[in-house]
């Protein structure tokens, strides 16, 4: 009856009680933050299968040209068409005139030479198939281009905005409220109209169009972020010990306002692929035969009433676009998710 | 609530300049000929009278004076008066070979009556699914409206359309695109039909046209489905967060440990104040109903502004364009000004911000 056993464990309940978790190296890189982000992105179902989507058609894009060469010396964006006929062809029909060539992976799977029209052809004849593939290219530097382009422009408004606050900004929102007053698709709309006979039909009146009415929402978040992080006491410690008024702004505020900003805007790729699509469904933007899954799809409109016999025509560039929007769906989804301050230590 | 109504009407004129200036600035991309076809309906064709065309509407005079004119219309010779777009004249459509104001006209009751008929489904359904997922948190129904809002706010409505029309006009013949069908055209063309409100449910009812009525409900329900489950995605998510936020409050526990029941907790305690910020959300997109949805009406061959405006723009007749953009501005800054005043006697808490 010597020793109670209930004296040992007794110096080890401080440790006990702090976590003696083990940081591995890519914790360390990251730090806390960013590791819980890239975790919680990697570790749930939706974000996984976006990543996945995402993933999948980068890959058809760069490999575009492996996957369906174009015609030689064309411009690749130039869907190939197979005669002018107004009614649309179904899968497997063989291209008549002028096939462009052979893709490698063909032979080996089907043992012939004859390249058919994969997914059939649209009104007009032109090949889906290649709509759908190349369509893919478009989206990504479209997407990219119109949300970097919208995301600085948005930054810099908002920046300069919740700098100079006062009169400036005054009149700053209240111009972000009248481009906010119409629908952002009729908006778009109006302003792509207005420019094609300047420009000419390509990608960049639409482009331009959709920049111009979309920065708005950056702005505000933006403005409203940096305002707050203005507040706390580490800008008030730089400003007590004297730094620049700009070098506190570049360097101590925008970078710790700017991020959830960056975060979302990066996501939004597929909602600015989406309202492009839209435009080019509606007849204004690219010119005909441009690789984008709106023209592809804008070729059904005048097929609606033999939907039930050429539904190739819909289904096809219909679910790369579904399917393409989904996938930064449901990677911005995870991503709010996670980022939500609310959610942070819950996981 | 003085203050605040003020306040917010002080913002009008703002609005109303600014979405002016910006159609007339997008008007001055345009060159003096093509901008003519504000005043007149013979946009003239011949080189020689581009001076005569510019001095005589004043295209050569500072940009103020030009917006002026553009806005309260103006005197172009002795006995000779040009209206501007207060007194309504939006210029001459090319495209519909009528002026753009009798166009808007014809097309606005057909928004109108989409929109009004849009509500109910959008609105009540919307918030039904938003408020089970809330209260099923986590549950099947929860994880089911997850799902259905991501592929829904992925679902772009021009594919959404096409694939509705696929099923339900091409294959089963339910449901046509359009607004009414040709013989209820040829009624009301003939005179038979008188047109009260222009709506044409409202008007088959009046009637007593059941016939028509029914005609023109088919032709509504694929337009009203495919705007319904684009805003029930949102809707969705709105209610359901909103209403997870309330079922934490302390005063819904101390309901719980009064004793009531849970359904009295959650339809009489929880859902009235989870439903307040859903009603500038409701109000936003009821207002955006009226703005035309391009796409939904291009898709289903529906004759309101929307689609007039996409059709207009694709043929390039840009004063057509800028005319029902004009329009589609000035109701909606009306109709957002009054979602925010009701917003404002409902929840108190905006007034003070």
């Amino acid at each position: 009856m010597a020793q109670p056993e209930t004296a040992s464990p007794a110096p080890n309940v401080l440790a006990d009680s702090i976590n003696m978790r083990k940081i591995g190296r890519v914790e360390r890189f990251l730090g806390p933050e960013y590791y819980r982000i890239l975790r919680g992105l990697l570790t749930t179902p939706a974000s996984i299968a976006g990543l996945f989507l995402i993933t999948l058609f980068a890959f058809i894009a760069i490999a575009a040209p492996l996957i369906a060469p174009p015609l030689p010396n064309q411009n690749p964006y130039k869907i190939p068409r197979d005669g002018f006929s107004p009614d649309p062809k179904p899968p497997m029909t063989e291209w008549r005139r002028l096939p462009p060539p052979l893709p490698f992976w063909w032979k080996p799977i089907m043992g012939t030479d004859k390249w058919v029209h994969l997914m059939g052809t649209a009104s007009g004849q032109w090949d889906i198939f290649y709509g759908v593939i190349w369509g893919t290219r478009t989206a990504f530097w479209t997407g990219i281009l119109i949300t970097s382009v919208t995301l600085l422009l948005g930054v810099l408004i908002g920046t300069v905005s919740a700098y100079y606050g006062g009169l400036l900004d005054n009149i700053l929102m209240r111009i972000v409220d009248v481009f906010l007053t119409l629908p952002f698709i009729m908006a778009a709309l109006i302003l792509a109209a207005v420019l094609i006979p300047k420009l000419g039909r390509s990608v960049i009146p639409t482009v331009i169009a959709l920049i111009a009415f979309g920065w708005m929402g950056y702005s505000r978040l933006v403005r409203g972020d940096i305002l707050s992080v203005r507040e706390r006491d580490y800008v008030l410690a730089a400003r007590v010990i004297g730094v620049k008024d700009s070098r506190i702004m570049f360097t101590h505020i925008l970078p710790n306002a700017i991020f959830p900003t960056l975060v979302i805007a990066s996501l939004d790729v597929g909602t600015y692929v989406l309202s492009f699509a839209a435009l080019s469904f509606l007849g204004i933007g690219t010119d005909i035969g441009y690789a984008d899954w709106g023209q592809l799809l804008s070729f059904a409109r005048s097929w609606i009433t033999s939907l039930g016999t050429y539904w190739y025509i819909v289904v096809w560039p219909g679910v790369a676009l579904v399917l393409y929007v989904l996938g930064w769906n449901l990677l911005g989804d995870a991503l709010r998710d996670v980022l939500d301050p609310r959610m942070r230590g819950r996981s | 609530m003085t203050a605040y109504i003020i306040r917010r009407l002080l913002l009008l004129p703002i609005l109303l300049f600014g979405v002016t200036a910006m159609i007339f600035g997008m008007l001055q991309f345009l060159s003096p000929v093509e901008r003519s076809a504000l005043y007149v309906r013979d946009i003239p064709k011949n080189e020689n009278v581009v001076e005569g065309i510019i001095r005589r509407y004043g295209f050569d005079q500072p940009m103020y004076v030009q917006y002026w004119r553009w806005l309260v219309g103006f005197q172009v010779a002795d006995d000779e008066f040009r209206p501007g777009i207060l007194q309504g004249n939006f210029g001459w459509s090319r495209v519909g070979t009528q002026p753009v104001i009798d166009l808007i006209k014809v097309r606005f009751p057909a928004t109108l009556e989409l929109a009004l008929w849009s509500v109910f489904p959008i609105i009540g359904i919307g918030l039904w699914l938003g408020v089970q997922a809330a209260v099923h948190h986590n549950g099947w129904f929860d994880q089911a409206a997850r799902v259905f809002s991501i592929v829904g706010t992925s679902f772009p409505t021009f594919v959404f359309g096409l694939l509705v029309l696929m099923i339900f006009y091409a294959n089963l013949q339910w449901f046509p695109p359009g607004r009414v069908s040709d013989w209820v055209n040829q009624e009301i063309f003939s005179g038979s039909f008188r047109q009260i409100t222009s709506l044409i449910t409202v008007d088959a009812l009046l009637n007593g046209r059941f016939d028509i009525f029914v005609d023109a409900i088919k032709h509504l329900v694929l337009p009203i489905l495919t705007l319904s489950y684009i805003n029930w995605a949102t809707f969705l998510r709105v209610t359901r967060s909103s209403m997870l936020e309330t079922l934490r409050q302390e005063y819904v526990t101390t309901a719980r440990a009064k004793g009531l029941r849970e359904s009295d907790v959650v339809n009489k305690h929880a859902r009235p104040n989870a439903l307040i910020p859903i009603t500038t959300l409701a109000g936003f997109q009821v207002v955006g109903l009226l703005g035309g949805v391009v796409i939904t009406e291009t898709v289903f061959t529906y004759p309101g502004i929307g689609s007039a405006a996409a059709a207009a723009a694709s043929q390039l007749d840009v004063v057509t364009t800028l005319g029902f953009a004009l329009f589609n501005g000035f109701v909606l800054i009306l109709a957002n000004l009054m979602v925010d005043v009701i917003y404002g006697f409902i929840d108190p808490r905006v007034r003070i911000s």
